[in-house]
């Protein structure tokens, strides 16, 4: 076959924006390895990794990110397509394995379009120039005289040719190092609305996510873990669970103690998901608990908020705030506590696996095929490339399938079983057993002067960190955990932020928006008080607090634009109508918070009318650099509106004893579409570089209705969830 | 052995008259379209047409089937092939992995109402929870089917 020409070399590797390399752009070899069916009696041109054009002119593009709800199979490559000139019609996508070829594949952090968009732009442009590259040979004429336009190839004279025509041509050209990539004003994909490539497949019920993978013989399994995080069983009964018709075998699981690894338990292996799920049941299993059956969710409330009553860890001090206090006109003061959430996506965990001798192939939703990749190459002990990882669709991912504990339950079954396996978590099992995000308490004290300037600002919190997740025994925030607290968009010359110390009793872990949800709480919900306390206008108190046009003064490569800020902010005001008379029992109340380098603001319209409140609308502003597709953007921020809502109203995750109270969607409720408000979205116009957007609509949601309730109603809420003060 | 009417096919299987009925249609006939996500009723997922009538097939047993026409998302019906090509046209999804139901749902609802007002469908989608928030334009998409259907 044909060579593979490598050229990550330093330079080119660098003009693209990956400084670690580790990506093979360039390799005149199918996409689909020989297990694959690549499609038959075609020639085809492969310039890089994420490109197969063929013959009969139809285009493969490689997805190298997970599909969860992010539109990111359609994005990513609508950016290749674009600037390759190609006619999106003729797209078809192929879901990358888990590789570290691909470059990073975490499919977190709201960082896919982020990291990749000038990638996906490089793999577009290279294939463009090597088709141009083609025609030109073939007609002896000089490339420049010749561009590139919806699937063709045209000559100044008016010739033109289809790119399935120069495929073998092109494939015969050294790859280029440089290209030139397009003027944006010409985009026909990007900053557009283009549908989800997969919509038809989602609603015709033909999508396979990874619960629908189905393999000849395949058997399905659940697992009976701990209730206790990292208890252990110490000895167990199965013969009620053999009864069961479909039962085919009852085998033990053992604890992996790797942040990813498998709980442990006893997993029943039966015909169908029904009669596994009914043999877990009929397990007697005698448990040690371990060192963790001591949690009490209530009791840890009590201590981390007696944690943030005392002084903390510093982790900046700015001025001088006891001062600042000291001659203050006025002090605010205020604690909240957040509750566990738990991601509780629509299709549980799950994963089918098939270990056969030295090899293994998975199927998972995974939103880390690499580190998921890793955890069974690491458990079976095998080489990388024996093991094989593939993505399905993710029903909804939330952080939650970026831990791959799942997957390795499914190798360990599907090991000692000695054919295919499908690992299915009951719903149960989902919320008792997850990584939760961060349970915390957060002490605030402000002063303001008499001119109702913040002079002084101290906020202290108490949450376990992720970091024991990676580091067992980590009882204080990481340092990206406290930067959201100490390096708010304010204008306050003196500033102490404390962290209190915080165990963790369970498995923390990320959730979409991760920290930003505790502390886009508090500080919003705080400067509400204070704009309050001050007797002014949330939204002039605001940007007042944002202050002048600034860069964000520190070392990070990106930094924050209060311009930027208080424009989102100043427009989602407008958009609501900030400061029209509302019905009696209506309020507004805004929120922003610039996250994972994103501006967002919210403006929420409550009513509580006798004590029960209605979301009524909901006027979002992003401003998230440049935008690829903009129905994505839209439908992102419509999304995080209806899940910043579930937090706020119910989300409340509970520990007694160790183990987790809730169960299922009715005591771990959600919005339903009879609650859910008007979501208004505005998308900022910008051709700076591309920002977050999967995460940063989420944090704003929560204050913003908790002001607005202030402001309909005159009570002021400090904790979550709203069900807790009977108004849900 | 139970005779399950699925999608105007026949299935004869050997399937534990108590198993829910959603499983012997995704474990054992094989139609994955139909989805878990809670098997307590309270999701919609598992939404089903059970003789034109709405069920959650999670909690309903297989042998309550029996004998009945059942309808899943990859089935016929003129109302869920307009729905879903209004789905479509609004690009309704996000993951996608409630869509089924929530299409099953409002079938049931426009095989019964022609012109529901929005209070009619909150009032018929109760039960379909999307994770994923797509609430506004499953609600936009079903008034877009029915205005399609009167300009016909």
């Amino acid at each position: 076959m044909s060579s593979i020409k490598n050229i990550s070399r330093r330079s080119f590797v660098r003009s693209i924006g990956l400084a670690s390399g580790g990506l093979i752009l360039a390799c005149n070899t199918s996409i689909f390895t020989d297990k694959e069916k690549a499609p038959e009696n075609l020639i085809d041109f492969n310039p890089n990794l994420f490109v197969q054009l063929n013959s009969d002119g139809s285009l493969i593009l490689v997805a190298s990110r997970s599909e969860m709800g992010n539109g990111v199979r359609t994005s990513l490559p609508s950016i290749i397509a674009d600037e390759m000139e190609a006619d999106w019609s003729r797209v078809s996508i192929k879901q990358a394995t888990g590789d570290k070829k691909y470059g990073d594949q975490n499919t977190d952090g709201s960082r896919s379009i982020r990291y990749l968009y000038t990638t996906m732009r490089q793999m577009g442009a290279t294939a463009k120039a090597m088709l141009i590259s083609a025609a030109a040979q073939k007609w002896e004429v000089p490339a420049d005289e010749c561009i590139a336009e919806k699937h063709f190839i045209i000559h100044s004279s008016g010739k033109k040719i289809s790119f399935g025509d120069l495929v073998e041509i092109a494939k015969t050209l050294e790859i280029p190092t440089e290209v030139t990539l397009k003027d944006p004003e010409k985009f026909k994909y990007i900053g557009k609305h283009l549908k989800s490539i997969d919509v038809e497949k989602y609603v015709n019920g033909s999508a396979i996510f990874g619960l629908d993978k189905r393999l000849p013989n395949m058997k399905f399994a659940a697992i009976a873990r701990c209730p206790v995080t990292f208890g252990t069983f110490k000895s167990y009964d199965k013969s009620e669970a053999l009864k069961i018709a479909g039962v085919i075998d009852v085998i033990e699981i053992p604890r992996i103690e790797r942040p990813f690894g498998a709980l442990g338990g006893i997993a029943v292996v039966a015909t169908n998901t029904w009669a596994a799920f009914k043999g877990r049941d009929a397990l007697k299993i005698d448990w040690d608990y371990g060192s963790n059956k001591s949690y009490d969710s209530a009791e840890y409330m009590k201590q981390i908020t007696a944690n943030v009553h005392k002084p903390g860890k510093v982790s900046k001090d700015k001025g001088n705030v006891n001062k600042a206090f000291k001659n203050a006109k006025k002090i605010v003061e205020s604690t909240f506590q957040l509750p566990h959430l738990s991601h509780a996506p629509m299709e549980v965990p799950n994963a089918v696996a098939w270990v056969q001798g030295e090899t293994c192939e998975v199927w998972a939703p995974t939103q880390q095929p690499q580190a998921s990749r890793k955890e069974v190459v690491e458990y079976l002990g095998v080489p990388e490339e024996n093991v094989t990882v593939n993505v399905t669709f993710l029903g909804g991912g939330f952080g939650r399938k970026s831990k791959p504990d799942y997957v390795v339950e499914a190798v360990a079954v599907s090991r000692t079983m000695n054919g295919p396996v499908q690992v299915v978590w009951s719903r149960e099992d989902d919320i008792k057993h997850g990584y939760y995000h961060t349970v915390s308490a957060q002490y605030m004290k402000a002063s303001l002067d008499k001119n109702n300037k913040v002079t002084g600002w101290l906020h202290r919190f108490a949450l376990p960190t992720i970091t024991s997740t990676f580091s067992p025994g980590a009882d204080y925030a990481a340092g990206w955990e406290i930067g959201s607290a100490s390096n708010i968009p304010f204008t306050l010359e003196n500033m102490k932020v404390e962290v209190g110390q915080a165990p963790a009793l369970i498995r923390i872990g990320w959730l979409r928006s991760v920290i930003n949800i505790p502390h886009g709480f508090s500080v919003n919900v705080f400067a509400d008080e204070l704009a309050n306390a001050a007797n002014e206008d949330p939204l002039e108190f605001r940007l007042k607090l944002i202050g002048e046009d600034r860069l964000e003064d520190t070392k990070n490569p990106i930094k924050y634009d209060t311009a930027r800020l208080k424009n989102v902010l100043k427009k989602a005001a407008k958009n609501a109508n900030w400061g029209a008379n509302l019905p009696e029992g209506h309020g507004l109340g805004l929120a922003v918070q610039y996250s994972f380098f994103s501006y967002v603001a919210s403006v929420v319209e409550v009513s509580v009318i006798n004590n029960k409140l209605t979301v009524h609308n909901v006027y979002t502003v992003i401003d998230c650099g440049t935008v690829i597709n903009k129905d994505t953007v839209k439908a992102q921020m419509e999304g995080s509106a209806i899940f910043g809502m579930s937090l706020a109203m119910y989300g409340k995750i509970t520990a007694k004893d160790g183990a987790i109270e809730q169960g299922n969607y009715s005591d771990y409720q959600m919005t339903r579409m009879h609650q859910a408000p008007k979501v208004h979205v505005e998308i900022v116009d910008s051709i700076e570089n591309p920002t977050g957007v999967g995460e940063p609509g989420v944090p704003v949601i929560a204050p913003a209705i908790v002001n607005a309730i202030y402001k309909a109603t005159g009570k002021r809420y400090h904790n979550l969830p709203l069900s807790d003060y009977g108004i849900v | 052995m139970i005779t399950l009417q699925i999608n105007g096919e026949k299935h004869t299987i050997d399937a534990d008259p108590t198993m829910p009925l959603l499983w012997a249609i995704r474990d054992i006939v094989g139609l994955t379209g139909t989805k878990y996500g809670c098997g307590e009723g309270v999701c919609g997922s598992c939404k089903v047409l059970l003789d034109n009538s709405p069920v959650q097939s999670c909690v309903i047993p297989v042998s309550a089937a029996k004998g009945k026409n059942i309808t899943t998302v990859e089935g016929e019906n003129k109302n869920l092939q307009l729905l879903q090509e209004s789905w479509v046209e609004l690009n309704v999804p996000q993951c996608g992995f409630c869509q089924p139901g929530q299409l099953i749902a409002a079938t049931a609802l426009l095989d019964k109402n022609e012109k529901p007002t929005d209070k009619d469908i909150d009032e018929a989608m109760i039960g379909n929870i999307c994770r994923c928030g797509t609430y506004q334009r499953i609600k936009n998409a079903i008034h877009r089917t029915v205005e399609l259907k009167n300009q016909n």
